[in-house]
């Protein structure tokens, strides 16, 4: 039994060597996606299972679940390879076998010691380009996986430590940014390398034995806190329903449904009345779905240590013709949007039973939108980014304005940078007024973002939602605006025919296309809000007062 | 005037103003201490002053590390503040970075000191490039800066989009506007911070302005004060880095300030310790109203680039690193609906203080359990502005506010309002050492601040650190630090060109040119310097990244080559990453330049306690004490008297004008040859 100093000493350092490893990535990216958004992650995994063991606090929260599922899916492909050595290293992107998209490139890393498998080092980092018809990937018409890009099942990146040139010569080829793929690779790289060392240093200081034990504390200590969270909610079965747009193909609503039910010290989250598989690319595998309700949990009760111990009271029902657990080549390239619907039908659901732990549902949408195009010089360029938008009002106020996604951390890069690196200028980057629902506690803004071409012609796409269903408050709380995109080709504004989500987009020199995204949902009926408050709104302009 | 020359450090906290005097001809030292006056801190100022130095005529050189800028930031008192800024783009300030102030939970909330009213935006565009695509139009300009005006504001920033790649817009509006403007009370954003990244420099540049007419008018009232006395002396302000400046630079950039106290206080530390063989040290500065934690690792303190004052108060400065958290002698303890006890945030400051002070607080203090328990010496103020403590009065506050409701005896509940603030304290020691990979067991605490000392072996045994290393003038530490750190002046400027394409003649009188400006405002003080250093560092990245490494330059600009240049690079990145990108070109970004004047190395041995009385001499008296629920006798010493090499064992006290330690039962501690107190476990006397 370990005593609780040398616990606290080794669960900071152990979270320390993480928080190292997403710092040297972000540090040495080349893609600002990576190196301004965050959008990577890296952490320590169990040897037999591939639970997650330690998770960094500034990686991307969505990852912290759905990495344990790479690392099974190498742990697989290893056993059945039957020749793991040490200083191998495994690459891959298959969403199929470990969630997500095919954006996310994952490095897995077995760390030995005495001749055998300690831990899991994995690195998952976000890259520009990865092939498929869209640049940058967010392919909203997409109907296989194949129009996504370029699909890497586990392989080995280095062979008992030795690089294998080839594999990344085959990654190049398939890159409309080979430039940037060879950065972040490299910075992938680095961070395991890095890990490595440092893990070996803590391991040979402390004895592996005394850090595995303190692991599994760890992990017990986050069950446990979990269970007691739990068994404070009254038993019983509530309900929650929200929607998708539509999946980029067919312009209909998806439904993602959640009975939640309570009994003692578990928890059952039951997905059986959701939407089953779409055409285009919202779907989400399994483990996907399973790593957003970890996301949503930890929102909830934030005091659980980020590790496997969170999701052990709590059991999943999700029909394998969902669109919740997608299979291979069904696409799943917007994934971002069904795990940000995910949580907020968790919001709703929890709002009935316990209304101080909630909020209203923030934006709920990832907005990617890429422009791209070639310089005058011949160069490629594309422009990717993600942008932000409200947050929900909650018990103690209004919902923060222009916040990033639940399911990351990502601050948006500084425009300036992005205009330093890109043709284009944003002639708005502002608060959007009248967009937080109205409420007790009103939802935060969303944001306008309007951006001119400077460069002969370009071609723009946006994969976004909430273009139809607002972002709900709870509690009697209003929605929050819709989201809202707009583009002038020369013939006035116009919006895409599937709300948000539209591909080649023709740009020329000076033409625009504009952004206007969604605010929170509110907290408490509107009736409640002060006059003080509303008064404070208009003044500062935060509502406009007019009709929308 | 007589022959003295002397150099007085004044380190102005929410209670106590500390007072250090060195006089430069003789060696010899002499310390002071009086109540701050909060509301109008240069009285304290100057009164303590007179306390410490006497004769103002003999004083050639104020320095000051101040907390006027931090408490405006943190308690959002700075001046009314407008924007003037590029069409599209008045949201910058309060749409930070599209972030959140917790990685898990959803209830961020933010209010930017600039109100959405008062920031206003006119036609002007710069591109990344530098070039001009629309000139600014200074009608505008002026029209925005009058509404400012009749809003109220009493202090502006111009902000512009690309600001940092060419100036030309962004200076014309700052003419237009100063000449119109009733106050200097003008920034603009590029004169502060010329680097790219909109929100950092914005925010960096807002704060600037928001505190610019709290901190210049502070500062005029101090140099009037001083000239009342007679004093011709030259003042100098302690920026969050550690290095000093002049007060007209303090007055042009006040967001400079924003750690002033805490960093001079880390600089003294580092001294001190470093002289009686500590490197690794945990500073903690318990004051009256805030508890500051600074880790200082192999003798270095690390230099943050950017700090978060508060959620989205983001000052992109080089700054040493100190956490903050809002327990210190006046936190006022009290039960909570739930019936659980609280210690803090809300403090009784100075004035009125604890209970004991009899100046209108009936709600009791840390300080008031402290005199409850025994600790601190009733009948011995530290500071000198009470007679005598009011020792029933806190007892029956403690009574009345904890004891009866939480149903236990006065003595146990003065105990759980220390053991709270205990807790607190020993959570963000851990924050900044356990947190990120520190074992405690080599590092020793250096308490400061009037009360630190009273804490530090509970948070010893708390955290199982190794040794605790109490000072001479605990009380008074950030005051000495103030005497010991060096001058210094910094400045970015953002070069954004491809490492090939540099023009190294032209960078090289870039560098001398802004060495020069910096070194010429440095010797506007009249502060005696040893030696003058200048410092380069470019951050240089490969292109397509967006995150720079800093890479230091030869001392001589005339050493700087393309070939030295790219050589630096690699080492540092190989350093930092451990492989090299093979074809990739460099970029070089920013060029830092750094200039520091050496001042003389304070002679630590004018601490080293006189040996005229032995141990046993030192032994005052004795006072019951109350410790883990149970009644101790502790003997008491003249902590001053206390010969070099002399051993106390606890539990035990020792007294001193501006402070108490106490020794608790199962420690001891042993007098060294500067007059610091070390503190260690029993077990380990002789082990």
């Amino acid at each position: 039994m370990i005593d609780p100093v040398t616990l606290a000493i080794l669960k900071g350092r152990l979270e320390q060597i993480v928080d190292e490893m997403d710092a040297t990535l972000f540090r040495s990216a080349f893609n600002p996606i990576i190196a301004e958004a965050h959008d990577a992650s890296h952490g320590f995994y169990d040897a037999a299972g591939g639970d997650t063991l330690v998770q960094g606090k500034s990686g991307l929260p969505i990852f912290v679940g759905i990495m344990a599922f790479a690392v099974k899916a190498v742990i697989g492909k290893a056993a059945s390879d039957g020749n793991l050595a040490d200083g191998d290293v495994y690459i891959f992107n298959d969403p199929y076998a470990g969630g997500s998209h095919l954006s996310d490139f994952r490095l897995v890393k077995p760390l030995f010691r005495n001749g055998q498998v300690f831990c899991y080092l994995a690195s998952v980092g976000h890259w520009h380009d990865v092939g498929g018809n869209v640049p940058g990937n967010y392919n909203p018409v997409a109907t296989e996986c194949f129009q996504e890009g370029m699909l890497i099942p586990p392989v080995k990146l280095f062979t008992a430590g030795r690089y294998n040139q080839d594999i990344v010569d085959i990654l190049s080829a398939n890159s409309r940014l080979p430039g940037s793929l060879y950065g972040d690779l490299n910075g992938q790289i680095n961070a395991l390398d890095l890990g490595t060392k440092r893990l070996v240093e803590l391991l040979d200081e402390f004895g592996d034995a005394v850090v595995l034990e303190a692991l599994s504390m760890l992990k017990d200590r986050a069950s446990k806190l979990m269970r007691s969270h739990i068994e404070s909610l009254p038993d019983g079965v509530v309900s929650a329903e929200d929607f998708l747009d539509n999946d980029g193909i067919v312009d209909a609503p998806l439904k993602i449904a959640l009975d939640l039910k309570i009994s003692g010290a578990t928890m059952e989250m039951d997905f059986s009345r959701s939407s089953p598989a779409c055409r285009g690319p919202v779907n989400i595998s399994k483990s996907t779905t399973i790593a957003a309700c970890y996301v949503a949990l930890k929102h909830l009760f934030g005091d659980v240590p980020a590790n496997a111990g969170v999701l052990e009271p709590v059991s999943f029902v999700i029909d394998d013709a969902s669109i919740l657990a997608a299979t291979a080549p069904k696409p799943v390239g917007g994934y971002t949007e069904t795990i940000l619907r995910l949580i907020d039908v968790v919001f709703q659901a929890v709002a009935q039973i316990a209304p101080e732990r909630t909020n209203g549902c923030a934006y709920g949408t990832i907005n990617a939108l890429s422009i791209a195009g070639y310089r005058s010089n011949g160069s490629r360029w594309v422009m990717f980014s993600f942008f932000g938008g409200g947050h929900g009002g909650h018990p103690n106020g209004d919902g923060l304005s222009h916040g990033n996604a639940p399911i990351s951390t990502a601050t948006i890069p500084p425009l300036e940078i992005l205009e330093a690196a890109y043709p284009i200028m944003f002639t708005q980057w502002a608060l959007r007024p009248d967009s937080g629902g109205d409420g007790k506690h009103r939802g935060g803004l969303g944001a306008i973002y309007e951006i001119e071409l400077l460069e002969e012609h370009a071609d723009a796409f946006l994969f976004g939602e909430r273009g139809r269903f607002a972002p709900p408050g709870v509690l009697g709380g209003c929605s929050g605006a819709l989201n809202r995109f707009t583009y002038d080709t020369g013939n006035g504004p116009k919006s895409p025919p599937m709300a948000s989500k539209m591909v080649g987009i023709k740009l020329e020199r000076g033409q625009r296309v504009r952004l206007e995204t969604p605010g929170g949902g509110g907290y408490g009926p509107p009736e409640e809000r002060s006059d003080e408050a509303r008064a404070r709104d208009i003044e500062l302009g935060y509502v406009t007062g007019k009709l929308q | 005037m007589s022959s003295s020359r002397l150099v007085v450090g004044v380190d102005v906290g929410g209670t106590y103003t500390d007072v250090f005097v060195l006089d430069e001809t003789t060696g010899n030292l002499k310390v002071a201490k009086v109540p701050s006056t909060v509301s109008d801190q240069s009285q304290g100022f100057i009164a303590g002053i007179a306390e410490g130095a006497g004769d103002f005529s003999d004083i050639s050189t104020v320095v000051h590390g101040t907390t006027v800028g931090t408490n405006a930031l943190l308690e959002r008192k700075g001046a009314k503040t407008g924007i003037i800024t590029t069409r599209g783009f008045r949201d910058v300030l309060e749409m930070r970075r599209r972030d959140r102030p917790t990685t898990w939970g959803l209830w961020g909330m933010f209010e930017p000191v600039v109100t959405r009213d008062c920031r206003l935006e006119i036609d002007e565009r710069t591109l990344t490039d530098g070039t001009v695509r629309t000139e600014v139009d200074l009608d505008q300009v002026r029209i925005a800066a009058r509404q400012l005006l009749s809003e109220g504001c009493t202090a502006v920033c111009i902000f512009f989009i690309n600001g940092y790649a060419n100036s030309h817009n962004e200076l014309l509006a700052a003419q237009a506007v100063r000449e119109i403007w009733p106050n200097p009370h003008v920034t603009a954003a590029t004169e502060i911070l010329p680097e790219i990244r909109e929100f950092e420099r914005c925010s960096t540049a807002t704060l600037n302005a928001y505190l610019q007419p709290v901190v210049a008018n502070y500062l005029e009232k101090l140099k009037k004060g001083l000239r009342n006395e007679g004093a011709s002396a030259d003042v100098m302000i302690v920026q969050s880095n550690g290095g000093v400046m002049n007060v007209d630079t303090a007055k042009l950039m006040p967001v400079r300030t924003a750690l002033s106290g805490p960093a001079a206080g880390v600089i003294a530390a580092q001294r001190i310790a470093g002289a009686a063989g500590f490197n690794n040290v945990i500073t903690c500065d318990m004051g009256g109203t805030s508890f500051d934690v600074s880790l200082i690792s192999n003798g270095e303190s690390a230099l943050a680039a950017q700090t978060e004052i508060d959620f989205g108060l983001v000052v992109r400065a080089p700054m040493i690193e100190i956490s903050t958290i809002g327990a210190g002698g006046g936190s006022i303890a009290h039960v909570d609906k739930g019936g659980l006890l609280e210690v803090g945030p809300e403090s009784a400051g100075s004035d009125p203080g604890p209970v004991a002070y009899g100046l209108g607080n009936h709600r009791p203090t840390v300080t008031d359990a402290n005199i409850v328990l025994g600790r601190i010496n009733a009948d011995r103020p530290i500071g000198g502005k009470i007679e005598r403590l009011d020792l029933e009065a806190a007892k029956s506050a403690i009574e009345k506010e904890i004891a009866k409701p939480l149903g236990i005896s006065a003595m146990d509940a003065a105990e759980a309002i220390i053991r709270i603030a205990n807790a607190k304290m020993a959570g963000a020691i851990r924050l900044i050492s356990i947190e990120r990979g520190h074992d405690p067991k080599q590092f020793a605490a250096m308490p400061f601040g009037g009360g630190g000392s009273l804490h530090t072996g509970a948070l010893m045994n708390e955290i199982g650190l190794a040794a605790a290393i109490v000072p001479r003038y605990p009380g008074i530490t950030s005051a000495i630090g103030c005497v010991v750190a060096d001058m210094r002046m910094d400045l970015v400027q953002t070069v954004n060109t491809l490492l090939d394409d540099l023009d190294f003649d032209a960078m090289r009188g870039l560098m001398d040119r802004i060495a020069s400006d910096l070194e010429a405002t440095l010797k506007q003080s009249e502060a005696v310097l040893t030696a003058i250093e200048r410092q380069f560092e470019f951050d240089m990245l490969y292109l397509g990244q967006t995150h720079t490494i800093a890479v230091s330059a030869a001392s001589d600009p005339a050493d700087l080559t393309l070939q030295s240049l790219a050589k630096s690079f690699e080492i540092t990145y190989l350093d930092a990453y451990g492989r090299l990108l093979e074809g990739v070109k460099m970029r070089v970004v920013n060029l830092r330049v750094a200039v520091i004047g050496k001042r003389p190395r304070l002679d630590l041995s004018g601490f080293t306690p006189p040996a005229t009385k032995t141990t046993e001499q030192c032994l005052t008296g004795q006072r019951k004490i109350w410790h883990g629920g149970i009644e101790h006798t502790a003997d008491v010493y003249e902590r001053l008297d206390l010969p070099a090499g002399s051993t106390i064992e606890g539990p035990a006290l020792a007294e001193q004008p501006d402070a108490t330690i106490f020794i608790d039962p199962g420690l001891k501690a042993e007098t060294d040859q500067y007059g610091n107190l070390i503190i260690t476990r029993q077990e380990q006397s002789d082990g």
